[in-house]
């Protein structure tokens, strides 16, 4: 054979190689992806037919504090104070002085709230459920060093428990203080959505007990999901929406005077 | 714990932020690289820009600046909830994230920055003392020169060039070093005490006056238990820099209060508060009154009076431990009193130090002064002045 | 090698030897990031991908409306046509995955009447005026809710 036979084949063999090394490559990579997506755990959930998102009706929420206590039996939160994955917030509005509500959240509402106030004050008085918010340019993902805490591509922002290192900086950076450090583990925890129940086609144990269904989860990418009424037909915010932290738990009624 | 911590809420904080997250070894953190990043950058004033006054202090300074990046880790790994996971950082640092740049700027400076700045200097008498011991002692030098014994002229004069390129990139890693952990405060959009683009510089300048203040005081302190000299013009001309930093320190730091007062935003009736009452020894008196405005005003004096020798000694030990005591209460007053009030700015909390715990005040105390322990040894190995090395 | 690059050799040795430690170092630190990084770390963003299905395997506590009604159809039945049908039954009962798992190894539990209503009806400031509020000391003077209310159809007396 001359050279450039032999130059010609080699060169053939290369390209060839080379595409099914590459293809092979890409193939392997989207099946990362498909395995990713569908874990045999919940086999028919896909992640991408997902983004997750929570409503909540203060003009709803009677304050019976059902949330709170369904989300620590749930999860498995510890019961002593201040440490909350959700928590209801009740605030007494006097007059027009939005900028000094009154606010108390006794043991974060898991035990209901006493009555403090008198009857008829002419003050105006509200409960507010607060949770993650599952940002969409989350803060707290921002600042993780080690990538222990992240946004799923559902849109549950999550949190690693076996790789995060309790640095706390996560729990500095959100500005709703929804995160602490779990006393047992030391690592970081917070509102993970119910994850392993909305996975299963479940609510979220806080909606699950919600008397009035204040709370309601929502699925911004099912086109027949109430959120899309929601949203539409109320006047809703987000908390602090100067932060721009593309908060995706939208409250319907919430007063200026919401912290 | 917990039923104390809750009698002592003032107001309403959202229930996760009753309990502080960051400690008194998270004070420590930047007041430890605060001080590696000063006392390298008065070295670089000799080597650089070739302030020969300062020059009996050059290896003290370097040595000092080792001894406290040494150290500095501690806090942290004390205050990590997993300290055997802080390997994460060096495999997948979240460049996203300012804390990830820890690990990599740590070892760039130690490693790179001084690690080879000191062996450089040091070199000649390293070998110098190893050809004149024996046993155990001349293994370790022998070790340290990694086993090269040439110190002609020639490998003198790269080492030389060397170190003095290493002294020029080691002017901006210092910064680098101290002011990402302005950033990691200064980025934090949700706490208002802390966000300012003013942080990393505040935090590198009063770094810097901490830095100098500690390499004066070490080198009158030094030389006095070596029975040494101390050199007038030395310690005159640290003192005047001493000063001029703390001016634009002083300046920035103002800079920053009168903006809120101006603005007046949000989270400033909370933050005012707070700074008059909760903060307002630690703050008020201990950092600006006693911690800034005392020692300006004293290192202020030699350059407007005559003072003797023994006078202007005395005013530099004095203006010297309230520098580092003032600028230690300023990270106090950084970390501990952007947790102290409630992102609602509805109310706040306290800190409950404990003291023989994990976090508490005995582990903040050994560390302090575990880097003069270093220090101690490393003067003993590596003499900063020359005549008391053994000479060929 | 000349003598001009012997003693070049010979001058900068000491720095060659330093910069061989540095190799050595670097190359300790990427034969740890080829070991020690995590299964599936990147496949997704900058996080362990099977965190995601960690976060899956957690146990239930709170089985759900639908789960209630394949025994109990009668109460559900009921109670979807009084006032109390959007409530779940786990909002009264408890968490009942266990149970309805297995209903014979744990029972619900049947809560206090006197306890549990006033969670939600008693009288205060912040509740919205929907909910029917009562000062449940004046209103029942001491006698159990249940003792006029059923709580599954509380529209019948």
């Amino acid at each position: 054979m001359s050279d450039s036979t032999i130059d010609k084949s080699r060169r053939e063999l290369l390209l060839q190689g080379g595409k099914f090394v590459f293809l092979t490559g890409i193939a392997a990579s989207a099946w990362e992806f498909v395995l990713a997506g569908t874990p045999e755990l919940a086999p028919s959930y896909k992640s991408a037919d997902h983004w997750w998102a929570m409503t909540i009706d203060i003009e709803k929420c009677i304050g019976c504090g059902g949330c709170v206590r369904a989300c620590k039996a749930e999860n498995n939160v510890p019961l002593e104070p201040f440490y909350f994955r959700t928590w209801v917030e009740r605030y007494h509005v006097k007059g027009e002085d939005l900028e000094h509500p009154q606010v108390d959240t006794p043991n974060g509402g898991y035990d209901g709230f006493p009555e403090i106030y008198p009857p008829e004050d002419g003050a105006k008085s509200f409960f507010v459920p607060k949770m993650c918010n599952h940002c969409a340019h989350s803060p707290c993902v921002q600042v993780c060093p080690v990538g222990a805490t992240f946004e799923a591509p559902d849109g549950v922002v999550m949190v690693d428990s076996s790789y995060c290192l309790g640095c706390r900086y996560c729990v500095q950076a959100c500005p709703y203080g929804c995160r602490y450090i779990h006393p047992k583990t030391n690592t970081v925890d917070k509102c993970s959505l119910c994850y392993h129940r909305i996975t299963k086609g479940l609510t979220t144990a806080c909606c699950e007990t919600c008397p009035t269904s204040a709370r309601t989860l929502g699925d911004l990418k099912n086109p027949k999901d109430p959120i899309h009424a929601f949203i539409r037909d109320h006047k809703v915010q987000v908390l602090k929406p100067q932060m721009a932290t593309g908060s995706k738990t939208y409250y319907n009624g919430l007063d200026g005077s919401v912290r | 714990m917990e039923q104390t911590i809750l009698a002592h809420v003032q107001g309403f904080m959202y229930p996760n932020e009753m309990e502080l997250q960051w400690s008194i070894l998270i004070v420590l953190y930047p007041y430890l690289t605060g001080l590696v990043a000063g006392a390298f950058i008065l070295a670089s004033l000799e080597r650089v820009f070739n302030v020969e006054a300062v020059t009996p202090t050059y290896r003290l300074a370097l040595l000092t600046a080792l001894a406290f990046l040494l150290v500095a880790p501690l806090p942290l790994q004390l205050h990590l909830g997993h300290p055997e996971r802080s390997l994460e950082m060096y495999l997948t640092p979240h460049t996203q994230s300012a804390m990830a740049m820890f690990g990599f700027v740590y070892l760039w400076y130690l490693m790179a920055v001084l690690v080879l700045e000191i062996w450089l200097d040091y070199r000649k008498d390293i070998v110098l003392t190893a050809r004149n011991s024996t046993g155990l002692k001349q293994k370790l030098y022998k070790a340290m020169s990694l086993g090269v014994d040439n110190i002609s002229e020639e490998s003198l004069r790269i080492d030389e060039k060397l170190g003095r390129f290493l002294t020029i990139i080691g002017i901006p890693s210092a910064f680098l070093l101290h002011g990402y952990v302005g950033f990691i405060f200064g980025s934090i959009k949700a706490n208002p005490w802390w966000s300012t683009p003013l942080m990393p510089i505040v935090f590198l300048f009063s770094a810097i006056v901490s830095g100098i203040a500690l390499v004066m005081l070490m080198y009158m302190v030094v030389s006095w238990f070596t029975r040494r000299e101390i050199s007038m013009n030395c310690v005159d001309t640290i003192g005047r820099y001493l000063l001029y930093a703390f001016i634009i320190d002083f300046t920035l730091e103002m800079l920053d209060l009168i903006h809120r007062m101006y603005e007046a935003d949000e989270s400033f009736q909370s933050l005012d508060f707070m700074v008059q009452t909760k903060l307002f020894t630690s703050q008020v008196l201990i950092q600006i009154v006693f911690g800034t405005l005392v020692p300006i005003g004293f290192l202020a004096m030699p350059q407007l009076l005559k003072l003797s020798e023994q006078a202007r000694k005395g005013i530099y030990l004095l203006a010297g431990s309230l520098t580092l005591i003032g600028i230690f209460a300023m990270r106090w007053n950084v970390v501990i009193g952007g947790q102290l009030f409630s992102k609602s700015f509805l109310g706040y909390t306290t800190y409950k130090m404990g003291f023989a715990t994990r976090e508490g005040l005995l582990p903040a105390i050994i560390l302090l002064v575990l880097p003069f322990v270093i220090l101690w040894v490393l003067v003993k190995l590596l003499p900063p002045w020359h005549d008391e090395s053994a000479e060929a | 090698m000349s003598d001009d690059d012997k003693g070049l050799f010979r001058n900068t040795q000491h720095l060659l030897r330093m910069a061989g430690i540095f190799a050595i170092g670097i190359l300790i630190f990427v034969v740890m990031r080829v070991l020690f990084v995590p299964a599936g770390f990147g496949r997704l963003g900058h996080y362990r991908a099977p965190a995601i299905t960690d976060n899956m395997a957690k146990p239930i506590s709170y089985a759900g409306r639908d789960a209630c009604g394949a025994c109990h159809g009668d109460i559900v039945a009921a109670r979807a046509a009084s006032k109390h049908a959007i409530i779940g039954c786990e909002a009264c009962h408890g968490p009942l995955a266990k149970h309805a798992a297995d209903p014979r190894k744990t029972k619900a539990v049947k809560p206090k009447a006197a306890a549990l209503c006033p969670v939600c009806h008693e009288i205060n400031v912040a509740r919205p005026k929907f909910i029917k509020q009562v000062n449940s000391a004046e209103h029942s003077g001491g006698d159990a809710c249940d003792s006029c209310h059923q709580p599954h159809t509380p529209d019948v007396m």
